[in-house]
């Protein structure tokens, strides 16, 4: 059995598997912040809980209805999209002209009600949901469960789908155009505000398709949400929320980190996203690929 | 201003009968609370820096307090020093980091130190971990004072307030509290009349942080105990609740905020999670139609009574 740096490799590409699926979900989650805020100008607190959501909606789906999986990935972003776009027309609208610190309190309330409520309902212990894909490949230096394959590269392929929705659409233009001049587009005729509430649905949508993969691997609870959106936080610290790219680079490699972390010094892996967020402060205060205003 | 003369006359003779009609412990911990919600005002409320990572200086404290007590065998005033010591390092230590983005940014780094201190406290030996560090003994407080005694002990916690309040009130109407008004308002401005805004505001941090750790470890003496809450995200969230219920901004808003939380939390306490929901809910209310907090939309209506003609 060959090792490297006294580490067996089945443990090594075990935890960067592990940190690759880690970072596809802080990749996921970032985005759709970074899209949330450029647009609203409102840093999404509730996200942790719409990700949770997301989970419930596939968990639920399939416990009463027998959606299978395959559906749930559909269905459930859109049914927990919708419920963002109705919170976005009943409250988030009314604090836009307040400073971003409203925003930022309005949802953290909206996280607490929502994650409160399904506790109440569910309880805070989780429940399985069932593998899609069971079974995996032996690659000889590891072994490879199928679903968490699947997981990689659906991840890479959302958030590659949507950057190009947004760099390389027409409707992607509007949105990004709106960004940065929200009175000249409306002045061309474009209705911002519907611009603004579809902009919102599609954040919280990707946050609940990240949490209907994340169902299969991890427990479905109440609180599946809550320091995972605190991580991502220190994620679009790191890497600046002026560029979707750099969203989802630096979720990916940010996860990878934290596995490697697991392997050469697992105390400090609950950490690690946290010591780097100090240094990126230090040396780039504006973020890896953020803009200094 | 007379009137607000009279006013604090009214609340210092009211704390000082309060253990008549309620009791102290849940006083002490109000007053806790509201020391830690005023220290955390002097921040948002003074300098426009929004920390959501309080929590971290008044858990930390809670435990620095109960590890000098405890395992060090040191008299309860070491203990209260070494809270507000170890605060105030763990506060220049953030706080010069924090301050480097400003804004939602700076909400967000702090939140995510304090969850990085969250972290170290669940691994570190000292903390006790999940169980925390229970059964801090309560000596006598300078060799002579029995804080055994509940009665006591609230008129020490009272003390500690009220030197907390006063400091902060001398900050504020300093001229070096002028200057953080300053910066809050226009900091390109303070800038260009040769303020080192960075300055100020790492300083203000540091006290805020110091302060809220004065809070921390008094809670500490007070329940005997240490625990992961206190260092938690949610403990960070109930602070800015209160000071948001209270009145962001005026300097009693806070303590009003951290009794009617705390009172609201004392009597909720059987129904579980619902004390989340509420919460939640407050904060969504308040956002949206409250803004200026109960101190806040009492002095309008003051001022509005006063002159009812503008």
């Amino acid at each position: 059995m060959f090792e490297l740096l006294g580490i067996p490799p089945q443990a090594l590409f075990g935890q960067l598997l592990l940190g690759l699926i880690n970072g596809a979900f802080y990749a996921m989650l970032s985005l759709g912040l970074a899209v949330i805020f450029g647009m609203l100008n409102v840093i999404n607190f509730t996200h942790g809980a719409q990700y949770m959501m997301g989970a419930f909606a596939a968990w639920l789906l399939l416990g009463y209805l027998d959606v299978p999986f395959w559906a749930s990935l559909v269905l459930a972003p859109l049914i927990v999209g919708l419920i963002g776009i109705v919170i976005e027309k009943l409250l988030l609208k009314r604090i836009y002209h307040l400073d971003h610190l409203y925003g930022f309190l309005l949802t953290f309330g909206m996280a607490l009600v929502i994650e409160g409520l399904f506790q109440l309902q569910w309880g805070s212990s989780g429940a399985p949901y069932p593998n899609p894909i069971p079974g995996g490949y032996n690659l000889g230096f590891m072994f490879l469960p199928a679903y968490r394959g699947f997981v990689v590269i659906a991840a890479l392929v959302i958030c590659l789908a949507t950057w190009y929705g947004i760099e390389r659409t027409k409707l992607g233009a509007y949105l990004r155009a709106a960004t940065e001049n929200p009175t000249l587009v409306r002045a061309f005729g474009i209705n911002v505000p519907r611009l603004i509430t579809l902009t919102y649905g599609l954040g919280v949508a990707l946050a609940a398709l990240a949490g209907v993969l994340a169902a299969p691997i991890q427990q479905v609870s109440a609180l599946m949400g809550t320091n995972l959106v605190l991580v991502v936080f220190a994620v679009v610290v790191i890497g600046g929320m002026g560029s979707i790219m750099g969203s989802i680079v630096t979720g990916f490699g940010l996860g990878v980190i934290e596995g490697l972390t697991k392997v050469f010094y697992p105390p400090a892996s609950n950490t690690v996203i946290f010591v780097v967020m100090a240094i990126v402060l230090l040396v780039k205060p504006a973020g890896l690929f953020g803009q200094t205003k | 201003m007379t009137s607000q003369r009279v006013g604090y006359a009214i609340l210092i003779v009211l704390a000082l009968v309060a253990p008549a009609f309620a009791y102290p412990v849940f006083l002490m911990k109000a007053l806790c609370f509201a020391l830690f919600a005023c220290a955390f005002n002097l921040l948002l409320g003074y300098v426009g820096l929004m920390s959501f990572g309080h929590a971290m200086f008044f858990g930390m404290a809670g435990y620095f307090y109960g590890h000098v007590v405890k395992a060090w065998n040191m008299p309860p005033e070491i203990g209260l020093l070494a809270g507000v010591a170890g605060a105030a390092v763990l506060g220049l230590v953030t706080g010069a980091l924090a301050i480097r983005r400003q804004g939602i940014y700076f909400a967000m780094i702090t939140l995510a130190f304090a969850q990085m201190v969250y972290f170290f406290c669940v691994q570190a030996p000292f903390t006790g971990g999940e169980d925390g560090l229970q059964g801090i003994p309560r000596k006598p407080l300078f060799g002579v004072i029995p804080t055994k005694d509940d009665l006591v002990l609230y008129y020490v916690v009272l003390a500690i307030f009220l030197f907390g309040y006063a400091a902060i009130y001398r900050f504020i109407y300093s001229p070096f509290g002028q200057v953080l008004k300053a910066i809050r308002d226009n900091e390109q401005r303070a800038l260009s009349l040769g303020y080192e805004a960075d300055r100020y505001k790492l300083l203000a941090f540091v006290l805020s942080a110091a302060l809220a750790g004065l809070a921390g470890a008094t809670k500490a003496m007070v329940q005997q105990f240490a625990t992961l809450t206190d260092v938690a995200a949610s403990t960070s969230g109930e602070v800015v609740l209160m000071a948001l219920v209270g009145g962001l901004g005026t300097i009693i808003g806070p303590v009003v905020g951290a009794f009617i939380i705390v009172t609201m939390q004392n009597y909720l306490a059987g129904f579980g999670q619902f004390v989340l929901v509420i919460q939640g809910a407050i904060f969504v209310v308040i956002v949206l139609a409250f803004r200026k907090g109960v101190v806040g939309e009492v002095m309008d209506w003051w001022k509005r009574r006063r002159s009812p003609s503008t």
